[in-house]
């Protein structure tokens, strides 16, 4: 066994014992950051298939930002707990059984159909290789209306993420200092001409 | 070398898990976008493995592609989550049922 | 001569259009004027072509394809043969004077215009149905005399028993005429032609083929051949299908005259006689239609000796006539029917208008039992009549002697299955004949006068458009006989018109009784024979039994009757049938109409499938909205147990 392969199974076994908690862990703040443990050990198998590029982005995307928004969101709301785990073991058996079933065939598949004889691993390239330069010169050259397009994704996102969760609060006060500057007088006085009036104590004096 | 099949086992066995994730967190929005994630992961190591044993970058750029929709997904996903709470004052699912006619 | 082919039918259509649509533009005489114009001018040029005919210019050809559709052509085409132009002078004449006739007869009536339009329409579609060269024409020339026959019964639209008669022969031609389109789709689908020529052309060839029907196994000629007469049954009035013709004497007697007693229902004759290559190929065919005409000749003429109602009488004889005629082609005598057909039709036309003058002269008075010593009054509708009853009756030297005499004879010479009867029954209906027709003649011209004391003093003869047609109709009912009996039993006058197997030829054993006897001497041959056979005892029996009855001893008819009491009321009922039908057709369709409603329309279609339908929509949509929860995980799990099958079924291959 060499040591690409230990860090493979080293890394798997962490990969899937941090997927299991993040689906398990009573407390959503836990479950965030193990899916940030299960990121990173994602990332460092993806090393060893030569994918650093990726690895880094992984990292620093969905580590960096996608899990702090995650985490974010997670200590902003008011969760009831207790209330989001009922029914939690009643489901278990059925989840297990259906995710059994299907690992078990997709292995099935996987492990006859992809073997070492089939697809042998090709050398490992050379220590001049540059995983960004190639991966930059495929999505500049080939990919690049799809790159442009995610471009545009993200963009309408960012849009539409702000877009949503904005709100004004109607019973907020507040002033607008330019409105306040550009006031002159007779926005705010009105002076009015009448007749004099008699006293009313006159009047009632009369008719008495 | 480790041969291709078990980064594609590992892959399954990471959907597997987020699918389980699904039906054991079906009450909690949160919970269920990391299953998602997850499950996002899983395809990508998938992707990233039969680049390296095909010798083809191209994977790679889909997984690119996969990691940018998928942090846009997250962002709307979290917005739409708060929002929602902001007018229900939950994000239980199962009071998520105006559908219903 | 295409030119007057296309002519003759067009002018009678000409004369229906402008009278029917312009009637009131123009008036009475201007409605009678260009309708009798173009039937007269139909009548010269048809003159014309028969002569043409007669010198051996036979014409078959399309003038105009109309459809053409998988293979068969449908044409309009004429087919100009002797049997056709025959039939198209027999035609155009008895049309003719009978337009004459209306002038007198419809006088007073307020639908003078519509009635000369429709016996024009009447005139154009008959002709259209005997110049025919192929089915589907034939189809056309036949439902549209059906039709104009449907509109002139109920052409006093006012009178219930018109209504209803009118219903009933439409009803009834529709039975025949659903066997006559079975008859024509079966000659498509057998010879995927509608053609004349090509369909008799290639029939021997068929003669083999057979149908298996849940009756056995049916040669395809013989089913042809019996679908295509249920539909001549129908037009022509055969028992089983004869009951509408007594009741259509509600319509105007001209009609009764030209449509029910000279030309529409020889149709069905007219069309056997045409189709005789095919009938001679099936004698299953020819036996059935043997014996339903002797069945009709015998038992309706039975029912006119019981009427009073002098156009009954004339009409149960018509029926009787037309079994003759149908017995004649069940023979392969087919020229000698033609014969008959037209001699029929001049003194049936004659007697039908002379019945006619006596109603006008009675103030449409239609009972004999008031009628009574118009003799004197009416001298010349008496002896026009009494003309025409000698011809029916078959007294030499009468038309109707040497037609009839050469049916009985070819009956008498065949060997088909049936022949014995329809023998003993035409002999017995040329006894019936004779009774009824001078039954009718003594009770209405003979005796005292039994009318009213109003209608008494206003007896007279009737105006000349009136006589002068029945003299018209006269002249061929003494003499037509004797002019055409030469050439018809020689076999000459039809030419290849008519097609006949050697060993059915039963006309060609009657010329050998005649051999080499010509003009003067066949006639002296022919009465000679005449007055030494049964036919001739029988009929002079006839005469003087009803001169006794109806002249010596007035007591001694109802004696009979009560003597034959039960068979008598049998009669009367003219055998139960109309009754029969009303319950079993027209109960039965009452009763299956009520049982539809009550399952079929009320239980299946709007129970099971309008009502029903929406039930199940709304039961199945009632399970279904169970799966709708509207809550999104339920959804996620369907998606997730989708795909779990979806690589089930991959990896397993189930």
């Amino acid at each position: 066994m060499t040591f690409l392969q230990l860090c493979f199974y080293f890394f798997s076994a962490v990969l899937v014992f941090a997927a299991g908690m993040v689906v398990t862990v009573r407390n959503p703040v836990k479950s965030a950051l193990f899916l940030v443990l299960a990121f990173f050990s994602a990332a460092c198998i993806w090393i060893t298939l030569e994918a650093e590029f990726l690895a880094i982005v992984l990292v620093l995307v969905y580590v960096g930002a996608v899990m702090v928004l995650f985490l974010f969101v997670v200590m902003m709301l008011d969760i009831d707990l207790a209330v989001m785990r009922a029914g939690f073991t009643r489901y278990l058996p059925v989840g297990s059984v259906v995710a059994l079933l299907l690992i078990g065939e997709i292995a099935l598949v996987m492990i006859s159909g992809f073997t070492s004889e089939s697809f042998p691993a090709p050398a490992a390239h050379g220590a001049d290789y540059s995983n960004s330069k190639e991966l930059g010169l495929l999505i500049y050259t080939v990919y690049v209306y799809p790159f442009e397009i995610a471009a545009i994704i993200l963009l309408v996102a960012i849009v539409a993420a702000i877009a949503l969760t904005m709100r004004r609060r109607p019973d907020s006060k507040y002033i607008n200092p330019s409105e306040q500057v550009k006031v002159n007088r007779d926005d705010r006085l009105r002076i009015v001409k009448m007749k004099s009036e008699p006293k009313p104590d006159q009047q009632i004096g009369g008719d008495a | 070398m480790t041969p291709l099949s078990h980064y594609l086992v590992l892959g399954a066995i990471l959907f597997g898990i987020s699918v389980v994730g699904i039906f054991l967190n079906r009450k909690n929005v949160v919970i269920l976008l990391m299953s998602i994630e997850l499950m996002l992961l899983a395809v990508n190591m998938n992707f990233v493995a039969f680049s390296r044993y095909l010798d083809d970058t191209a994977g790679q750029v889909f997984v690119f592609f996969i990691l940018t929709v998928a942090a846009a997904e997250a962002a709307i996903g979290l917005a739409i989550l708060i929002v929602l709470f902001r007018s229900r004052r939950t994000i239980n699912v199962e009071e998520l049922d105006s559908l219903k006619g | 001569m295409k030119t007057i082919y296309l002519a003759i039918p067009l002018v009678c259509l000409f004369g229906a259009i402008v009278a029917g649509l312009f009637g009131k533009k123009i008036g009475r005489t201007g409605a009678h004027t260009v309708t009798i114009g173009g039937v007269a001018i139909a009548f010269l040029l048809s003159l014309v072509v028969y002569n043409d005919v007669r010198n051996g210019n036979t014409f078959n050809g399309a003038l105009y394809n109309w459809a053409v559709s998988g293979g068969v052509t449908m044409q309009i085409g004429f087919l100009i043969d002797q049997l056709s132009a025959t039939m198209m002078v027999i035609v155009t004449f008895v049309s003719l004077m009978v337009h004459i006739y209306t002038i007198g007869y419809m006088h007073e009536d307020p639908g003078y215009q519509r009635f000369f339009s429709y016996i024009s329409l009447f005139t154009f579609a008959m002709l259209m149905l005997v110049m025919s060269n192929n089915f589907l024409q034939l189809f056309f020339g036949w439902e549209a005399v059906g039709l104009v026959s449907y509109l002139l019964i109920g052409f006093w639209y006012e009178k219930d028993t018109a209504i209803f008669a009118n219903m009933k022969a439409f009803l009834v031609n529709r039975v025949g005429d659903f066997g006559f389109l079975l008859g024509i789709a079966a000659v498509l689908y057998l010879f995927n032609s509608l053609d004349y020529a090509t369909v008799f052309a290639a029939a021997e060839s068929h003669s083999e083929a057979t149908v298996t029907s849940p009756f056995g196994e049916w040669s395809w000629i013989t089913v042809i051949c019996l679908l295509l007469f249920v539909g001549a049954m129908g037009k022509s009035a055969q028992v089983p299908l004869h009951v509408w013709l007594p009741d259509s004497m509600e319509g105007p007697t001209p009609i009764s005259a030209l449509i029910h007693a000279a030309t529409m229902v020889t149709a069905g004759i007219f069309l056997v006689a045409r189709m005789s290559p095919l009938f001679e190929l099936s004698e299953t065919a020819l036996s059935f239609v043997l014996v339903t005409g002797a069945t009709t000749a015998f038992f309706m003429a039975l029912i006119g000796l019981v009427q009073n109602d002098i156009k009954r009488v004339v009409a149960y004889s018509t029926l009787s006539q037309l079994g003759y005629m149908t017995v004649a082609l069940g023979v392969s005598a087919y020229e000698v029917a033609i014969f008959h057909l037209g001699t029929h039709a001049f003194f049936k036309a004659l007697l039908f208008l002379g019945a006619g003058s006596v109603i006008i002269a009675m103030h449409h008075e239609q009972d004999m039992r008031k009628m009574g010593g118009l003799r004197a009054l009416m001298p010349i509708t008496y002896a026009t009549m009494f003309i025409g009853s000698l011809a029916l009756a078959g007294i030499p030297p009468f038309a109707g002697f040497f037609s009839k005499d050469a049916i009985i004879e070819s009956v008498h010479f065949s060997g088909l299955w049936g022949a014995g009867y329809a023998y003993i029954a035409v002999l017995l209906g040329v006894f019936l004949t004779a009774f009824y027709s001078f039954r009718l003649l003594f009770m209405t011209f003979h005796g005292n006068n039994r009318a009213d004391e109003h209608t008494r003093l206003h007896l007279d003869e009737s105006p000349k458009v009136v006589t002068w047609p029945l003299i018209l109709l006269a002249i061929p009912s003494i003499c037509a006989g004797f002019i055409f009996f030469g050439p018809v039993i020689n076999g000459s006058y039809f030419g290849e018109a008519i097609l006949v197997k050697p060993e059915h030829d039963v006309v060609a054993a009657l010329a050998n009784v005649y051999q080499g006897k010509e003009g003067f001497g066949l006639f002296l041959a022919a009465v000679g024979h005449g007055i030494f056979a049964w036919p001739f005892w029988l009929a002079i029996g006839g005469i003087v039994f009803a001169w006794y009855c109806y002249c010596k001893n007035l007591a001694l008819p109802g004696k009979i009757a009560a003597a034959f009491g039960p068979l008598t009321r049998i009669v009367e009922n003219k055998y139960g049938i109309d009754q029969l039908y009303q319950k079993l057709f027209a109960g039965g369709s009452l009763v299956l109409g009520k049982f539809f409603h009550r399952y079929a329309d009320a239980g299946l279609i709007d129970g099971v499938l309008v009502n029903g339908s929406a039930k199940t929509v709304g039961f199945i949509s009632r399970s279904i909205r169970g799966v709708q929860t509207g809550r999104t995980f339920d959804y996620a799990f369907a998606m997730i147990f989708g795909v779990v099958v979806l690589i089930s079924v991959f990896v397993w291959g189930v």
